[in-house]
């Protein structure tokens, strides 16, 4: 299911030269189509980004443009039909530890109790108990659920289950943490405070995070950096750096410089030409 | 009254456990109508009172308890083997396709082929030994309970294996942490549905080639024309089902706390 072939990897040596020195993750000239009987429907086209060490990076995009794919390829859940996908010199091609992600869908252990389901990845690691327990205190204060860490995920709200999810991704301290609208299906409160308590983390402990969203005002808050993706064909429109002062709150929302940068965006997705600069 | 018809609402729970009382109360009053009219001779239709005292008195005297055993006793052999053998078979077909292809195929093939006419067959392998039973109800549950425990291993959404391996976990760890956890459950439903079939391939057992248990004691009741006896062993047998089945219903909701439904 996740193998892959050897030739892959005399390719991406030459890429790995190519790469500077904090680089996290590099795809080049990554192609993923699906091929049925029928015909050939091309997910990702032809992308090439590049993440450095503690980004926080979003990838906006219409839906079906392929960003979901794209995630999966970087997780080495899905295999890439041509190109290559590095993490820190070492071509991905196997799920690990050192990728942790967060799915739109509620993905906790039904059948674990919240902190159960943060020691999950750390059980596997055969992190020592004690250790652990107090990895698991730290993330449950971190995402402010210590009083529910008994609970089973039915007893939790949509936003508790995805706070959940986040710590249990961070406890296992992965390289990268990749998201994949991980607050798409909250009512808008709750995804308001899912974004500033995402930002807080981020402000504290700088994990290299790839961020997939198709709200734009949601990228342009979270984010170092925002690429935009397009749908026909699947490729990279756009490599935005958000310059907006590093410790955000949620009223940042409503600055002339958020705006801007949210309608150079939208522009950008609505394929019309870029008439709106953002200098800082 | 329009509340009645509003599509999938819920009634009020005294209206309706006084339906379904009533139902059961309005069958039984059409029995005795019927029985005590005296249009039906007593060798078709018993009256309730006399299957009523059928009951105490089997009841009463300890007489029906050996064949209950004998009967629970199959029923529990044939539905264990089947299980032991069906759970993991079934596991393995929802999880790796090339065991999909080598089991559910001819498990599908043999499903539809009538297990009461697999009875002769058996009584020449297993004679009428307690072996011709178990070997049935084996049979009967079998080739049910793997595409339904296959179905079950699919139908555990893909995003929750996809987070287990992005948490670190090998296949192996993915099957017995994610997976078996995940449908047990769901599969300990499908157990209870097995053992409704189970009851049901009991009794044709028992009807065509045993001389002990609840199906043979109908048969022979038969044999006299006493339909009391064939009325009340009918209901023993019903009561017997749903009580199984109420146990299930129990010990899902006790073992899962964490499935809807459970406590
Ligand atoms: N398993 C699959 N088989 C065939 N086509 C697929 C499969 N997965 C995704 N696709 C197609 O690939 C395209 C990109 O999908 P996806 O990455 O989920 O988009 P996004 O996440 O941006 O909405 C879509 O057109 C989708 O229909
Ligand atoms: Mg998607």
């Amino acid at each position: 299911m996740f193998g892959r072939k050897k030739q892959a990897q005399t390719e991406a040596d030459s890429v790995i030269e190519a790469h500077v020195a904090n680089s996290k993750i590099l795809v080049s000239n990554l192609r993923k189509a699906y091929v049925s009987k029928k015909r050939e429907t091309v997910a990702i086209a032809d992308v090439s980004i590049e993440i450095l060490d503690n980004e926080f990076v979003s990838i906006v995009g219409p839906s079906g443009c392929g960003k979901s794919t794209l995630l999966r390829i970087l997780a080495g859940l899905d295999e890439a039909t041509g190109g290559t996908a590095i993490l820190d010199d070492k071509l991905i091609d196997d799920p690990g530890a050192d990728r942790g992600m967060v799915f739109q869908t509620y993905t906790l252990f039904p059948w674990l109790s919240v902190e159960e389901n943060i020691h999950f990845g750390l059980k596997i690691k055969k992190i020592p108990k004690k250790q652990a327990d107090e990895i698991v205190d730290h993330y449950l204060e971190v995402i402010k659920l210590t009083p529910f860490r008994k609970s089973y995920p039915k007893e939790l709200s949509g936003g508790m289950q995805q706070r959940v999810a986040i710590a249990r991704a961070l406890a296992n301290s992965p390289k990268v943490l990749l998201m994949d609208e991980p607050f798409g299906a909250l009512d808008s409160q709750t995804k308001s405070e899912m974004q500033l308590l995402m930002r807080q983390i981020w402000q504290v402990d700088k994990p290299t995070v790839v961020f997939i969203t198709h709200d734009i005002e949601e990228a342009v808050f979270l984010s170092t950096r925002v690429y935009v993706m397009s749908g026909q064909p699947s490729v990279i429109k756009a490599n935005i750096p958000i310059y907006l002062s590093y410790k955000r709150s949620l009223e940042i929302k409503d600055t002339t410089e958020f705006i801007a940068y949210r309608h150079r965006i939208t522009a950008l997705l609505h394929d019309k030409e870029v008439d709106v600069e953002v200098e800082s | 009254m329009r509340k009645l018809f509003r599509i999938r609402t819920k009634i009020d729970i005294k209206l309706y456990n006084a339906l379904a009382l009533g139902v059961f109360l309005l069958v039984l009053f059409l029995w005795t109508m019927l029985s005590a009219g005296g249009s039906i001779s007593q060798i078709f239709l018993p009256s309730p009172q006399s299957v009523l005292i059928y009951l105490i008195h089997v009841f009463g005297s300890g007489q029906i308890w050996p064949d209950i055993g004998i009967s629970a006793y199959r029923i529990f052999m044939g539905f264990v083997i089947a299980a032991v053998i069906g759970l993991p078979l079934g596991i393995l077909a929802g999880t790796f396709n090339f065991a999909e292809a080598l089991i559910q195929p001819l498990t599908e093939f043999i499903r539809y082929m009538p297990v009461p006419a697999f009875v002769p067959l058996i009584m020449v392998w297993f004679g009428i030994d307690e072996s011709a039973k178990i070997a049935l109800i084996f049979l009967g549950t079998l080739f049910q309970l793997i595409p339904m425990v296959a179905d079950n291993v699919r139908a555990v959404p893909e995003d929750l294996l996809s987070a287990a391996y992005t948490l670190g976990a090998k296949r192996i760890t993915v099957i017995m942490k994610v997976i078996i956890p995940a449908i047990a459950p769901r599969t300990m439903d499908t157990l209870r549905i097995m053992i409704g079939w189970a009851w049901t391939y009991l009794i044709v057992a028992e009807l065509v080639a045993a001389n002990s248990g609840l199906g043979y004691n109908i048969l022979k009741a038969q044999r006299y024309l006493k339909t009391d006896a064939i009325f009340g062993g009918i209901l023993i047998i019903g009561c017997l089902g749903l009580l199984t089945d109420r146990l299930f219903v129990l010990a899902n909701r006790k073992l899962f706390p964490w499935a809807e439904g459970g406590k």
